[in-house]
């Protein structure tokens, strides 16, 4: 089923492929109107936002999964691990409408405002605060993907043996040395790996970018700009794409987001198989 | 200080953080709970559940279509997509070799992660293109190629669950093996593998990206599977991305009413399996 789709996809974008070869990739026009297509402002935008929400996810979501993990206690642990996966639960297009009405506004008054007096000297933040853009997109992703490094990062420090933790607290280590010098990294290949699912998560994720991200195809190296995801100018442009180069060269934009998202799941898959066979315990 | 001092105060600030950093992520949960049920709980009356959308600044319409149409594709797509998850898994756990089930399944595990967006455009190609026509059908179709991984895996991990002794204890009273599989197998494996079905629903229940170029969107009451038809996630986005209050409110209200149907069927399916394992 999966080769069917990469079949699928490949010969519908097989006009658009003709006509700009690998130029596709690196061009920046984006210009239904004349007929030229290059995918350069998606990608850029696709990567950026999900880069922005793994560096505001990872530690938080890595150092709720310890504490799940080594700390809580047991009932309390379970309460809140279920609590997070309703968090996974929750459809995307009502983390984009709570994006729109609470994120957005409290950004636009509060927080780009703030990051532009102290920080303002730095390229990333300057230019008009708007409040849509590529740092409100990057809030609601990384808010999605916690869910996902929380639970795989969970599985594997909770495959770790209990000798590991003993033999160090045993030789006289705090539980925080125990657990950040012995635990972390017996199941570092786990933690990696639930970071490229977020990774993969994020790149995919429409809705609630699309809702948030103001949908401008260029590039801007100002995080308050506004910018464009593959997925979401799938979402916006693909019902109204007229003629055959058009419609092929968003489908030729999905492949390119097929592609990667494949790649960095296949990555994902292999590093937390390898850990979970290092480990004792089997995980799913 | 003294170092020990030193230590144990890295200690505690680091185990601190690390709570800090559960509570806050727990909070958002409630967060979005509370903002719904506060923005949405007003504006869902018996109109909202029962009448058409009206054009904007008319009061009283509802998105009566909407919940129906969902409620279609759904069960479209869990006719096409659970038969073939269920039966698929059950292949991979009984009966498929070493190399292949690692195959399939590895397989499965990237299709599940395969951007629902993409899935959407397939759909379009392969069942929108040749039809000329947007349909039901289709946002069915793509749910369902959501649906099948999730089914395939969960049910493949919950046959693999059931003890070895019981395969052979009916295996050495002489039972042939497909009988074997459909008669002690999967009956034992029931609840897990009905809890996994119900997760895969409540999953795609939510999704709205794979319909929006393959069931696209419909004021009206659609006339049969094969013509455009509305949805609960799509009616969502198209409201709040609208510049009317009146239209805000009902993506609110559509909002409260989506996510507690996707939350009550988690909560339902972890209750089903709870009541099974209590460990």
């Amino acid at each position: 089923m999966t080769l069917l789709l990469l079949i699928g996809l490949w010969k519908t974008s097989g006009p658009s492929q003709a006509k700009f070869g690998w130029k596709f990739l690196v061009s920046t026009d984006w210009d239904p109107v004349a007929g030229n297509f290059g995918a350069l402002p998606f990608i850029y935008g696709t990567v950026l936002t999900s880069v922005l929400a793994l560096l505001i996810s990872v530690p938080l979501g890595v150092s709720v999964a310890i504490f799940l993990s080594e700390l809580a206690p047991p009932r309390l642990a379970n309460a809140c691990a279920f609590m997070v996966e309703l968090l996974a639960a929750v459809p995307s297009v009502i983390y984009g409408l709570m994006a729109i009405f609470t994120v957005v506004p409290v950004l636009r008054e509060y927080g780009e405002p703030f990051l532009k007096r102290h920080f303002g000297y730095l390229p990333f933040f300057q230019g008009p605060m708007l409040g849509i853009g590529f740092l409100a997109a990057a809030l609601v992703l990384s808010i999605m993907t916690i869910p996902y490094i929380i639970a795989i990062s969970r599985e594997s420090l909770m495959a770790v043996p209990r000798d590991q933790r003993e033999a160090a607290l045993a030789l006289g280590a705090t539980h925080w040395e125990s657990t950040s010098q012995v635990v972390v990294p017996y199941a570092r290949l786990g933690i990696f790996g639930s970071v490229f699912l977020g990774l993969a998560r994020a790149l995919g994720e429409t809705m609630a970018v699309t809702m948030v991200i103001g949908n401008d195809p260029s590039i801007h190296a100002s995080l308050f700009a506004s910018g464009y995801t593959i997925a979401s100018v799938l979402a916006n442009e693909f019902t109204e794409a007229t003629g055959k180069l058009y419609q092929s060269s968003l489908v030729e934009l999905g492949l390119v987001l097929f592609l990667i998202t494949i790649i960095v799941n296949a990555l994902a898959r292999l590093l937390v198989i390898a850990t979970s066979r290092k480990g004792t315990v089997h995980t799913a | 200080m003294t170092r020990l001092g030193y230590r144990k105060l890295v200690n505690m600030v680091m185990l601190t953080l690390t709570g800090v950093s559960t509570l806050v992520t727990v909070s958002v949960l409630f967060l979005i709970l509370g903002y719904l049920v506060w923005n949405g709980g007003t504006s869902i009356d018996w109109n909202f559940l029962t009448k058409l959308p009206l054009p904007t600044g008319e009061v009283g319409g509802g998105m009566a279509n909407a919940i129906v149409g969902s409620f279609m594709m759904i069960a479209i797509a869990a006719v096409i997509g659970l038969p073939i998850g269920f039966l698929g898994g059950v292949y991979l756990a009984e009966f498929g070799g070493k190399t292949f089930s690692f195959a399939v399944r590895y397989m499965a595990d990237l299709l599940n992660g395969v951007p629902s967006i993409v899935i959407g455009v397939f759909a379009w190609t392969i069942v929108v293109v040749p039809m000329h026509q947007f349909s039901a059908l289709a946002g069915g179709f793509a749910l369902s190629m959501m649906l099948v991984p999730i089914t395939l895996r969960s049910t493949e991990q919950f046959l693999g669950e059931v003890p070895r002794a019981l395969r052979e204890g009916a295996l050495a009273l002489g039972a042939p093996k497909w009988k074997v599989v459909a008669t002690v197998v999967v009956p034992a494996a029931t609840r897990g593998i009905l809890t996994g079905m119900l997760l895969g629903i409540a999953r795609i229940a939510g999704e709205s990206a794979p319909l929006l170029f393959t069931a696209l969107n419909n004021a009206f009451w659609a006339t049969g599977i094969t013509q455009p038809t509305a949805s609960l996630p799509v009616m969502i986005y198209t409201h709040a991305l609208a510049p009317y209050d009146d239209w805000h409110r009902q993506a609110w209200a559509a909002g409260l009413l989506l996510l507690g149907g996707v939350l009550a069927t988690n909560v339902a399916a972890r209750w089903i399996l709870g009541r099974g394992n209590p460990a």
